[in-house]
Protein backbone atom coordinates (compact mmCIF):
# COMPACT_ATOMS: atom_id res chain seq x y z
CA UNK A 1 0.00 0.00 0.00
CA UNK A 2 1.44 3.54 -0.69
CA UNK A 3 1.41 6.18 1.43
CA UNK A 4 -0.92 8.38 -0.03
CA UNK A 5 -3.90 5.41 -0.25
CA UNK A 6 -2.63 4.82 3.36
CA UNK A 7 -3.38 8.29 3.90
CA UNK A 8 -6.42 8.11 2.46
CA UNK A 9 -7.91 5.03 3.85
CA UNK A 10 -6.36 6.76 7.80
CA UNK A 11 -8.40 9.60 7.05
CA UNK A 12 -11.88 7.90 5.79
CA UNK A 13 -11.38 5.87 8.66
CA UNK A 14 -11.21 8.43 11.55
CA UNK A 15 -14.47 10.29 9.32
CA UNK A 16 -16.29 7.14 9.30
CA UNK A 17 -15.63 6.96 13.44
CA UNK A 18 -18.43 9.98 13.26
CA UNK A 19 -21.10 7.89 11.96
CA UNK A 20 -20.28 5.05 14.47
CA UNK A 21 -20.61 6.78 17.43
CA UNK A 22 -23.96 8.19 17.20
CA UNK A 23 -27.31 7.50 19.35
CA UNK A 24 -29.14 4.12 18.40
CA UNK A 25 -32.32 4.43 16.64
CA UNK A 26 -34.18 1.64 19.41
CA UNK A 27 -31.96 0.50 22.12
CA UNK A 28 -33.86 -2.93 21.89
CA UNK A 29 -32.30 -3.45 18.43
CA UNK A 30 -28.66 -2.73 19.48
CA UNK A 31 -28.41 -4.51 23.15
CA UNK A 32 -29.96 -7.58 21.23
CA UNK A 33 -26.97 -7.36 18.63
CA UNK A 34 -24.99 -6.46 21.61
CA UNK A 35 -25.75 -9.65 23.47
CA UNK A 36 -25.37 -11.85 19.93
CA UNK A 37 -21.88 -10.57 19.30
CA UNK A 38 -20.78 -10.92 23.02
CA UNK A 39 -21.92 -14.40 23.03
CA UNK A 40 -19.94 -14.93 19.72
CA UNK A 41 -16.87 -12.69 20.63
CA UNK A 42 -16.77 -14.18 24.24
CA UNK A 43 -18.14 -18.18 24.55
CA UNK A 44 -17.14 -18.39 20.54
CA UNK A 45 -13.30 -17.71 21.36
CA UNK A 46 -13.16 -19.47 24.97
CA UNK A 47 -12.06 -22.86 23.50
CA UNK A 48 -8.87 -21.20 21.29
CA UNK A 49 -7.97 -19.05 23.99
CA UNK A 50 -7.92 -21.96 27.14
CA UNK A 51 -5.81 -23.97 24.28
CA UNK A 52 -3.50 -21.51 23.47
CA UNK A 53 -2.75 -20.30 27.09
CA UNK A 54 -2.50 -23.40 28.33
CA UNK A 55 0.41 -24.33 25.76
CA UNK A 56 1.74 -20.36 25.99
CA UNK A 57 2.14 -20.70 30.12
CA UNK A 58 3.68 -24.35 29.53
CA UNK A 59 6.25 -23.30 26.93
CA UNK A 60 7.37 -20.18 28.67
CA UNK A 61 7.84 -22.51 32.52
CA UNK A 62 9.79 -24.95 29.87
CA UNK A 63 11.90 -22.22 28.04
CA UNK A 64 12.43 -20.58 31.19
CA UNK A 65 13.52 -23.55 33.03
CA UNK A 66 16.42 -24.65 30.29
CA UNK A 67 17.97 -20.92 30.21
CA UNK A 68 18.28 -20.50 34.05
CA UNK A 69 19.32 -24.00 34.83
CA UNK A 70 22.84 -24.17 36.25
CA UNK A 71 22.94 -20.68 36.94
CA UNK A 72 22.61 -19.30 40.89
CA UNK A 73 18.76 -18.22 40.20
CA UNK A 74 16.35 -19.63 42.69
CA UNK A 75 13.53 -21.94 40.93
CA UNK A 76 10.42 -19.94 42.50
CA UNK A 77 11.42 -17.39 40.26
CA UNK A 78 10.21 -19.02 37.31
CA UNK A 79 6.48 -19.02 38.73
CA UNK A 80 6.82 -15.00 39.19
CA UNK A 81 8.38 -14.60 35.24
CA UNK A 82 5.73 -16.92 34.09
CA UNK A 83 2.74 -14.50 35.85
CA UNK A 84 4.44 -11.08 34.95
CA UNK A 85 4.88 -12.54 31.09
CA UNK A 86 1.35 -13.99 30.65
CA UNK A 87 -0.06 -10.65 32.35
CA UNK A 88 1.63 -8.06 30.70
CA UNK A 89 2.72 -9.49 27.55
CA UNK A 90 1.84 -13.31 26.65
CA UNK A 91 -2.27 -12.93 27.48
CA UNK A 92 -3.23 -9.74 26.15
CA UNK A 93 -0.77 -9.61 23.11
CA UNK A 94 -0.73 -13.00 21.80
CA UNK A 95 -4.31 -13.62 22.65
CA UNK A 96 -5.74 -10.60 20.62
CA UNK A 97 -3.42 -11.32 17.74
CA UNK A 98 -5.25 -14.96 17.92
CA UNK A 99 -8.51 -13.29 18.06
CA UNK A 100 -7.87 -10.56 15.24
CA UNK A 101 -7.04 -13.93 13.16
CA UNK A 102 -11.12 -15.28 14.51
CA UNK A 103 -13.51 -12.79 15.11
CA UNK A 104 -11.22 -10.07 13.20
CA UNK A 105 -11.59 -12.05 9.83
CA UNK A 106 -14.90 -13.34 11.34
CA UNK A 107 -16.05 -9.48 10.73
CA UNK A 108 -15.01 -8.58 7.73
CA UNK A 109 -16.42 -11.48 6.28
CA UNK A 110 -19.85 -10.63 8.17
CA UNK A 111 -20.29 -7.46 6.81
CA UNK A 112 -18.34 -7.28 3.34
CA UNK A 113 -21.15 -10.31 2.67
CA UNK A 114 -24.03 -8.15 4.02
CA UNK A 115 -22.15 -5.19 1.34
CA UNK A 116 -22.05 -7.44 -1.28
CA UNK A 117 -25.44 -8.81 -0.61
CA UNK A 118 -27.16 -5.45 -0.52
CA UNK A 119 -28.31 -5.86 2.69
CA UNK A 120 -26.11 -2.92 4.13
CA UNK A 121 -28.13 -1.02 1.49
CA UNK A 122 -31.63 -2.23 2.15
CA UNK A 123 -30.94 -1.36 6.17
CA UNK A 124 -29.53 2.33 4.39
CA UNK A 125 -32.91 2.87 2.39
CA UNK A 126 -34.67 1.87 5.79
CA UNK A 127 -33.17 4.67 7.26
CA UNK A 128 -30.61 2.58 9.48
CA UNK A 129 -27.52 4.17 10.58
CA UNK A 130 -25.40 0.93 9.24
CA UNK A 131 -22.18 2.17 10.54
CA UNK A 132 -23.68 2.36 14.00
CA UNK A 133 -25.24 -0.78 13.97
CA UNK A 134 -23.39 -2.54 12.21
CA UNK A 135 -20.34 -1.77 13.51
CA UNK A 136 -20.74 -0.14 17.08
CA UNK A 137 -22.45 -3.26 18.58
CA UNK A 138 -18.95 -5.18 17.81
CA UNK A 139 -16.84 -2.73 19.08
CA UNK A 140 -18.63 -2.86 22.64
CA UNK A 141 -19.16 -6.33 22.61
CA UNK A 142 -15.05 -6.95 22.33
CA UNK A 143 -14.70 -3.86 24.82
CA UNK A 144 -16.41 -5.75 27.44
CA UNK A 145 -15.40 -9.60 26.39
CA UNK A 146 -11.83 -9.37 25.50
CA UNK A 147 -10.27 -7.91 28.50
CA UNK A 148 -12.53 -10.95 30.15
CA UNK A 149 -10.61 -13.56 28.02
CA UNK A 150 -7.25 -11.85 28.46
CA UNK A 151 -7.65 -12.31 32.22
CA UNK A 152 -8.92 -16.21 31.54
CA UNK A 153 -5.71 -16.59 29.56
CA UNK A 154 -3.31 -14.84 32.24
CA UNK A 155 -5.35 -17.38 34.48
CA UNK A 156 -4.98 -20.72 32.09
CA UNK A 157 -1.34 -19.51 31.37
CA UNK A 158 -0.47 -19.30 34.72
CA UNK A 159 -1.85 -22.96 35.08
CA UNK A 160 -0.62 -24.24 32.41
CA UNK A 161 2.49 -23.11 33.28
CA UNK A 162 1.95 -25.32 36.81
CA UNK A 163 1.11 -28.42 35.01
CA UNK A 164 4.30 -28.16 32.23
CA UNK A 165 6.84 -28.11 35.63
CA UNK A 166 5.61 -29.68 39.00
CA UNK A 167 3.63 -33.02 37.57
CA UNK A 168 7.15 -33.52 35.38
CA UNK A 169 9.24 -32.78 38.60
CA UNK A 170 10.83 -29.39 36.98
CA UNK A 171 10.23 -28.35 40.54
CA UNK A 172 8.19 -28.11 43.33
CA UNK A 173 4.43 -26.97 44.24
CA UNK A 174 5.95 -24.31 46.85
CA UNK A 175 8.88 -22.84 44.08
CA UNK A 176 6.12 -22.66 41.99
CA UNK A 177 3.37 -20.69 43.96
CA UNK A 178 6.23 -18.91 46.05
CA UNK A 179 7.14 -17.63 42.50
CA UNK A 180 3.80 -16.26 41.50
CA UNK A 181 3.51 -14.37 45.09
CA UNK A 182 6.71 -13.13 44.67
CA UNK A 183 7.24 -8.79 43.80
CA UNK A 184 3.23 -8.58 42.83
CA UNK A 185 2.64 -4.89 41.30
CA UNK A 186 -1.22 -4.53 40.78
CA UNK A 187 0.28 -2.16 37.97
CA UNK A 188 0.54 -4.60 36.11
CA UNK A 189 -3.22 -5.92 35.83
CA UNK A 190 -3.94 -2.19 34.79
CA UNK A 191 -1.42 -2.55 31.70
CA UNK A 192 -3.35 -5.82 30.88
CA UNK A 193 -6.82 -4.74 30.95
CA UNK A 194 -5.44 -1.40 28.91
CA UNK A 195 -3.53 -3.55 26.25
CA UNK A 196 -6.68 -5.95 26.21
CA UNK A 197 -9.45 -2.90 25.88
CA UNK A 198 -7.32 -0.93 23.08
CA UNK A 199 -6.51 -4.31 20.97
CA UNK A 200 -10.06 -4.84 21.68
CA UNK A 201 -10.99 -1.64 19.71
CA UNK A 202 -8.31 -2.16 17.17
CA UNK A 203 -9.26 -5.63 15.89
CA UNK A 204 -12.93 -4.67 15.76
CA UNK A 205 -13.02 -1.57 14.06
CA UNK A 206 -10.44 -2.36 11.93
CA UNK A 207 -11.80 -5.27 10.51
CA UNK A 208 -15.54 -3.81 10.83
CA UNK A 209 -14.20 -1.01 8.08
CA UNK A 210 -12.54 -3.21 6.00
CA UNK A 211 -15.65 -5.28 5.40
CA UNK A 212 -17.60 -2.27 5.65
CA UNK A 213 -16.36 -0.58 2.49
CA UNK A 214 -15.74 -4.02 0.35
CA UNK A 215 -16.39 -3.78 -3.35
CA UNK A 216 -16.19 -6.33 -5.73
CA UNK A 217 -16.49 -10.24 -5.28
CA UNK A 218 -15.59 -13.12 -3.64
CA UNK A 219 -11.92 -12.69 -4.19
CA UNK A 220 -11.91 -9.00 -2.99
CA UNK A 221 -13.88 -10.00 0.01
CA UNK A 222 -11.00 -12.34 0.79
CA UNK A 223 -8.64 -9.71 0.17
CA UNK A 224 -10.57 -7.70 2.72
CA UNK A 225 -10.57 -10.76 5.33
CA UNK A 226 -6.94 -10.96 4.72
CA UNK A 227 -6.28 -7.10 5.21
CA UNK A 228 -8.45 -7.13 8.44
CA UNK A 229 -6.49 -9.67 9.74
CA UNK A 230 -2.97 -8.15 8.89
CA UNK A 231 -3.54 -4.48 9.72
CA UNK A 232 -5.30 -5.63 12.94
CA UNK A 233 -2.31 -7.67 13.93
CA UNK A 234 0.53 -4.70 13.07
CA UNK A 235 -1.43 -2.05 14.87
CA UNK A 236 -1.58 -4.24 17.89
CA UNK A 237 1.91 -4.65 18.00
CA UNK A 238 2.57 -1.28 17.04
CA UNK A 239 0.12 0.06 20.18
CA UNK A 240 1.74 -2.88 22.19
CA UNK A 241 4.75 -1.21 21.90
CA UNK A 242 3.43 2.71 22.97
CA UNK A 243 1.80 1.34 25.53
CA UNK A 244 4.69 -0.33 26.97
CA UNK A 245 7.01 2.91 26.48
CA UNK A 246 3.81 4.58 28.15
CA UNK A 247 3.06 2.46 31.27
CA UNK A 248 6.47 0.89 31.74
CA UNK B 1 -44.01 12.96 -7.06
CA UNK B 2 -40.33 12.43 -7.62
CA UNK B 3 -38.31 14.63 -9.90
CA UNK B 4 -34.65 14.15 -11.67
CA UNK B 5 -32.99 17.55 -12.19
CA UNK B 6 -30.45 16.98 -15.18
CA UNK B 7 -28.46 13.92 -13.96
CA UNK B 8 -25.00 13.10 -14.71
CA UNK B 9 -23.29 10.58 -12.86
CA UNK B 10 -19.13 9.51 -14.10
CA UNK B 11 -17.34 6.40 -12.15
CA UNK B 12 -13.79 7.24 -13.27
CA UNK B 13 -13.57 8.71 -16.56
CA UNK B 14 -16.63 6.72 -17.89
CA UNK B 15 -20.38 9.07 -17.69
CA UNK B 16 -22.84 6.71 -16.93
CA UNK B 17 -25.98 9.06 -16.84
CA UNK B 18 -25.27 12.15 -19.04
CA UNK B 19 -27.77 14.72 -18.19
CA UNK B 20 -31.04 12.83 -16.93
CA UNK B 21 -34.54 14.94 -16.88
CA UNK B 22 -37.45 12.89 -15.76
CA UNK B 23 -40.71 13.36 -13.38
CA UNK B 24 -42.02 10.69 -11.70
CA UNK B 25 -45.34 10.71 -11.05
CA UNK B 26 -47.35 10.53 -7.85
CA UNK B 27 -49.44 7.65 -7.46
CA UNK B 28 -48.71 5.69 -10.47
CA UNK B 29 -46.39 2.70 -11.91
CA UNK B 30 -43.25 4.47 -13.25
CA UNK B 31 -41.36 2.60 -15.00
CA UNK B 32 -37.34 3.43 -16.31
CA UNK B 33 -36.38 1.28 -19.14
CA UNK B 34 -33.32 0.07 -21.31
CA UNK B 35 -30.92 -2.03 -22.33
CA UNK B 36 -28.51 -3.49 -19.85
CA UNK B 37 -25.47 -0.69 -18.94
CA UNK B 38 -28.10 2.26 -19.95
CA UNK B 39 -28.12 3.39 -16.32
CA UNK B 40 -31.41 2.27 -14.98
CA UNK B 41 -29.77 0.91 -11.69
CA UNK B 42 -27.49 3.68 -11.37
CA UNK B 43 -29.98 6.33 -11.43
CA UNK B 44 -32.70 4.32 -9.22
CA UNK B 45 -29.92 4.46 -6.95
CA UNK B 46 -29.38 8.08 -7.18
CA UNK B 47 -32.97 8.49 -6.73
CA UNK B 48 -33.14 6.14 -3.75
CA UNK B 49 -29.67 8.37 -1.97
CA UNK B 50 -27.57 5.09 -2.61
CA UNK B 51 -25.73 7.16 -5.01
CA UNK B 52 -24.72 10.83 -5.19
CA UNK B 53 -25.09 12.68 -8.87
CA UNK B 54 -21.48 14.08 -10.00
CA UNK B 55 -24.45 16.64 -11.15
CA UNK B 56 -27.93 17.41 -11.06
CA UNK B 57 -30.75 17.40 -7.86
CA UNK B 58 -33.11 14.77 -6.97
CA UNK B 59 -36.61 16.32 -6.00
CA UNK B 60 -39.18 14.55 -3.60
CA UNK B 61 -42.29 16.80 -3.80
CA UNK B 62 -40.29 19.96 -2.90
CA UNK B 63 -37.82 18.51 -0.64
CA UNK B 64 -34.16 18.91 -2.48
CA UNK B 65 -32.63 15.38 -1.88
CA UNK B 66 -29.16 16.32 -1.96
CA UNK B 67 -29.51 19.56 0.83
CA UNK B 68 -31.52 17.36 3.51
CA UNK B 69 -29.22 16.85 6.83
CA UNK B 70 -28.43 12.76 6.98
CA UNK B 71 -31.11 13.23 10.07
CA UNK B 72 -33.79 14.68 7.35
CA UNK B 73 -32.48 11.47 5.04
CA UNK B 74 -33.32 8.91 7.44
CA UNK B 75 -37.03 10.13 8.26
CA UNK B 76 -37.46 10.36 4.08
CA UNK B 77 -36.42 6.83 4.08
CA UNK B 78 -39.20 6.21 6.45
CA UNK B 79 -41.36 6.88 3.70
CA UNK B 80 -39.15 4.85 1.38
CA UNK B 81 -39.17 1.04 0.37
CA UNK B 82 -37.32 -0.93 -1.80
CA UNK B 83 -37.20 -3.80 -3.49
CA UNK B 84 -33.47 -5.12 -4.33
CA UNK B 85 -32.72 -7.22 -7.03
CA UNK B 86 -31.07 -10.10 -5.18
CA UNK B 87 -34.26 -9.72 -2.12
CA UNK B 88 -31.26 -8.87 -0.08
CA UNK B 89 -33.38 -10.59 2.64
CA UNK B 90 -31.00 -11.32 5.51
CA UNK B 91 -30.13 -15.11 5.53
CA UNK B 92 -30.09 -15.27 9.45
CA UNK B 93 -33.29 -14.34 9.74
CA UNK B 94 -36.24 -15.82 8.98
CA UNK B 95 -39.10 -14.35 7.07
CA UNK B 96 -41.25 -13.30 9.90
CA UNK B 97 -38.05 -11.65 11.48
CA UNK B 98 -37.29 -10.00 7.74
CA UNK B 99 -40.57 -8.44 7.88
CA UNK B 100 -40.38 -7.32 11.47
CA UNK B 101 -37.18 -5.59 11.08
CA UNK B 102 -38.19 -2.06 10.03
CA UNK B 103 -41.07 -2.09 12.70
CA UNK B 104 -38.33 -3.07 15.30
CA UNK B 105 -35.90 -1.14 14.66
CA UNK B 106 -38.21 1.97 13.96
CA UNK B 107 -41.87 1.95 15.77
CA UNK B 108 -42.89 1.08 18.97
CA UNK B 109 -45.41 -1.20 18.77
CA UNK B 110 -46.25 -3.93 20.49
CA UNK B 111 -45.21 -7.85 19.59
CA UNK B 112 -49.03 -8.31 18.84
CA UNK B 113 -49.28 -6.10 16.46
CA UNK B 114 -46.07 -6.25 14.92
CA UNK B 115 -47.03 -10.06 14.33
CA UNK B 116 -50.30 -9.02 12.94
CA UNK B 117 -49.08 -7.02 10.60
CA UNK B 118 -46.40 -9.30 9.39
CA UNK B 119 -49.19 -11.30 8.92
CA UNK B 120 -50.91 -8.69 6.60
CA UNK B 121 -48.32 -8.02 4.22
CA UNK B 122 -47.29 -11.67 3.92
CA UNK B 123 -51.39 -11.97 3.01
CA UNK B 124 -51.10 -9.16 1.01
CA UNK B 125 -48.18 -10.83 -0.98
CA UNK B 126 -50.13 -14.19 -1.05
CA UNK B 127 -47.31 -15.63 1.04
CA UNK B 128 -49.24 -16.91 4.29
CA UNK B 129 -47.77 -19.48 6.68
CA UNK B 130 -44.07 -19.61 5.66
CA UNK B 131 -43.16 -16.74 8.91
CA UNK B 132 -40.61 -18.99 10.21
CA UNK B 133 -38.70 -20.04 7.33
CA UNK B 134 -35.26 -18.83 6.26
CA UNK B 135 -35.09 -16.87 2.88
CA UNK B 136 -32.87 -20.09 1.95
CA UNK B 137 -35.96 -22.24 1.92
CA UNK B 138 -38.39 -20.65 -0.24
CA UNK B 139 -37.92 -19.96 -4.24
CA UNK B 140 -36.70 -17.02 -5.83
CA UNK B 141 -40.11 -16.08 -6.75
CA UNK B 142 -41.24 -16.29 -2.80
CA UNK B 143 -38.03 -14.17 -2.32
CA UNK B 144 -39.21 -11.33 -4.40
CA UNK B 145 -42.92 -11.31 -2.40
CA UNK B 146 -41.44 -11.59 0.92
CA UNK B 147 -39.13 -8.64 -0.51
CA UNK B 148 -42.14 -7.08 -1.55
CA UNK B 149 -44.27 -7.97 1.69
CA UNK B 150 -40.65 -6.29 3.73
CA UNK B 151 -40.58 -2.84 1.58
CA UNK B 152 -44.54 -2.19 2.17
CA UNK B 153 -44.81 -3.07 6.03
CA UNK B 154 -44.16 0.54 7.27
CA UNK B 155 -46.68 1.71 4.32
CA UNK B 156 -44.32 3.98 2.38
CA UNK B 157 -45.29 6.64 0.08
CA UNK B 158 -42.32 5.49 -2.31
CA UNK B 159 -41.79 1.78 -3.38
CA UNK B 160 -38.50 1.45 -5.79
CA UNK B 161 -38.29 -2.19 -7.44
CA UNK B 162 -34.67 -3.34 -8.94
CA UNK B 163 -35.61 -5.37 -11.64
CA UNK B 164 -38.25 -7.59 -9.80
CA UNK B 165 -38.52 -9.77 -12.92
CA UNK B 166 -35.19 -10.70 -13.26
CA UNK B 167 -34.57 -14.95 -12.61
CA UNK B 168 -37.97 -15.44 -12.78
CA UNK B 169 -40.44 -17.29 -15.28
CA UNK B 170 -42.32 -15.72 -17.19
CA UNK B 171 -45.37 -16.72 -15.29
CA UNK B 172 -44.02 -15.48 -12.40
CA UNK B 173 -42.67 -12.20 -13.47
CA UNK B 174 -46.35 -11.42 -14.48
CA UNK B 175 -47.62 -12.11 -11.10
CA UNK B 176 -45.28 -10.13 -9.88
CA UNK B 177 -46.08 -7.11 -11.90
CA UNK B 178 -49.38 -7.34 -11.09
CA UNK B 179 -49.05 -7.48 -7.42
CA UNK B 180 -46.80 -4.50 -7.12
CA UNK B 181 -49.16 -2.79 -9.55
CA UNK B 182 -52.10 -3.41 -6.89
CA UNK B 183 -50.33 -2.00 -4.38
CA UNK B 184 -48.92 0.80 -5.55
CA UNK B 185 -53.33 1.25 -6.71
CA UNK B 186 -54.42 0.28 -3.38
CA UNK B 187 -51.81 2.17 -1.36
CA UNK B 188 -51.66 5.33 -3.17
CA UNK B 189 -47.80 5.28 -3.33
CA UNK B 190 -45.38 6.03 -5.89
CA UNK B 191 -43.92 3.11 -7.22
CA UNK B 192 -40.58 3.19 -9.49
CA UNK B 193 -39.00 -0.11 -11.10
CA UNK B 194 -36.09 -0.69 -13.08
CA UNK B 195 -36.31 -3.18 -15.88
CA UNK B 196 -35.74 -4.58 -18.93
CA UNK B 197 -38.88 -6.85 -19.50
CA UNK B 198 -41.05 -6.60 -22.39
CA UNK B 199 -44.03 -7.65 -20.40
CA UNK B 200 -43.78 -5.07 -17.61
CA UNK B 201 -43.90 -2.49 -20.00
CA UNK B 202 -47.15 -3.36 -22.06
CA UNK B 203 -48.76 -4.30 -18.22
CA UNK B 204 -48.19 -1.50 -15.80
CA UNK B 205 -46.35 1.44 -17.19
CA UNK B 206 -48.08 3.95 -16.67
CA UNK B 207 -44.96 6.81 -16.78
CA UNK B 208 -42.18 5.08 -18.90
CA UNK B 209 -38.63 6.18 -19.30
CA UNK B 210 -36.51 5.03 -21.49
CA UNK B 211 -32.27 5.60 -20.91
CA UNK B 212 -30.32 4.86 -23.54
CA UNK B 213 -26.71 5.43 -23.60
CA UNK B 214 -27.10 7.28 -20.03
CA UNK B 215 -29.88 9.81 -21.60
CA UNK B 216 -33.08 10.08 -21.55
CA UNK B 217 -34.60 8.96 -25.21
CA UNK B 218 -38.12 8.48 -24.67
CA UNK B 219 -40.72 9.03 -22.01
CA UNK B 220 -44.74 7.88 -22.51
CA UNK B 221 -47.14 5.02 -21.49
CA UNK B 222 -48.19 1.92 -22.02
CA UNK B 223 -50.52 2.70 -24.45
CA UNK B 224 -47.94 5.36 -26.73
CA UNK B 225 -45.18 2.71 -26.93
CA UNK B 226 -46.47 0.91 -30.25
CA UNK B 227 -47.19 4.20 -31.47
CA UNK B 228 -44.08 5.49 -31.00
CA UNK B 229 -41.62 6.66 -34.16
CA UNK B 230 -38.84 6.52 -31.42
CA UNK B 231 -35.92 4.20 -33.15
CA UNK B 232 -34.32 3.61 -29.94
CA UNK B 233 -37.75 2.56 -27.92
CA UNK B 234 -38.52 0.13 -31.32
CA UNK B 235 -34.64 -1.45 -31.17
CA UNK B 236 -35.08 -1.79 -26.97
CA UNK B 237 -38.79 -3.15 -27.63
CA UNK B 238 -38.55 -5.27 -30.91
CA UNK B 239 -34.69 -6.74 -29.97
CA UNK B 240 -36.20 -10.11 -29.43
CA UNK B 241 -35.57 -11.76 -33.51
CA UNK B 242 -39.29 -13.50 -32.99
CA UNK B 243 -40.85 -9.63 -32.75
CA UNK B 244 -38.95 -8.20 -35.44
CA UNK B 245 -40.20 -10.70 -37.89
CA UNK B 246 -43.21 -10.22 -36.42
CA UNK B 247 -43.18 -6.38 -36.89
CA UNK B 248 -41.83 -6.84 -40.61
CA UNK B 249 -44.77 -8.50 -41.10
CA UNK B 250 -47.28 -6.61 -39.74
CA UNK B 251 -46.02 -3.33 -38.57
CA UNK B 252 -45.29 -2.44 -35.66
CA UNK B 253 -48.65 -0.01 -34.96
CA UNK B 254 -50.89 -2.88 -36.04
CA UNK B 255 -49.39 -5.10 -33.27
Amino acid sequence: MNPLSLLFHFGKFVDWQRQIYRRPENFRMYYKELVRQMFDIGLGSLPIIFLISIFLGAVTVTQFYYQMDGQFIPTSFIGYIVRDMMIIELSPTFSCIILAGKVGSNMAAEIGGMRQKEHIDAMDIMGVNTSAYLVMPKVLAALMMIPLLVTVSAFIGIAGGYLASVPVGLFTHNDYITGLRLFFEPHNIFIMFVKAATFAIILTSVSCYQGYFVKGGSIELGEASTRAVVYSIILILVADYIIALILT
Amino acid sequence: MIRAENIRKSFGDQEVLKGVDFTFEAGKTNLIIGRSGAGKTVLLKILVGLFAPTEGRVWYNDRDFSSLSKQQVRELRMEVGMLFQGNALFDSMTIEENIRFPMDMFTKMSMLKKQIRVDEVLERVSMEGINNKFPSEISGGMQKRVGIARSIVLNPKYLFCDEPNSGLDPKTSITIDELISNITDDNNITTIINTHDMNSVMEIGENICLLHQGKLAWQGNKDQVLQSDSEELHNFIFASPFLQKLVDRVGAKNI
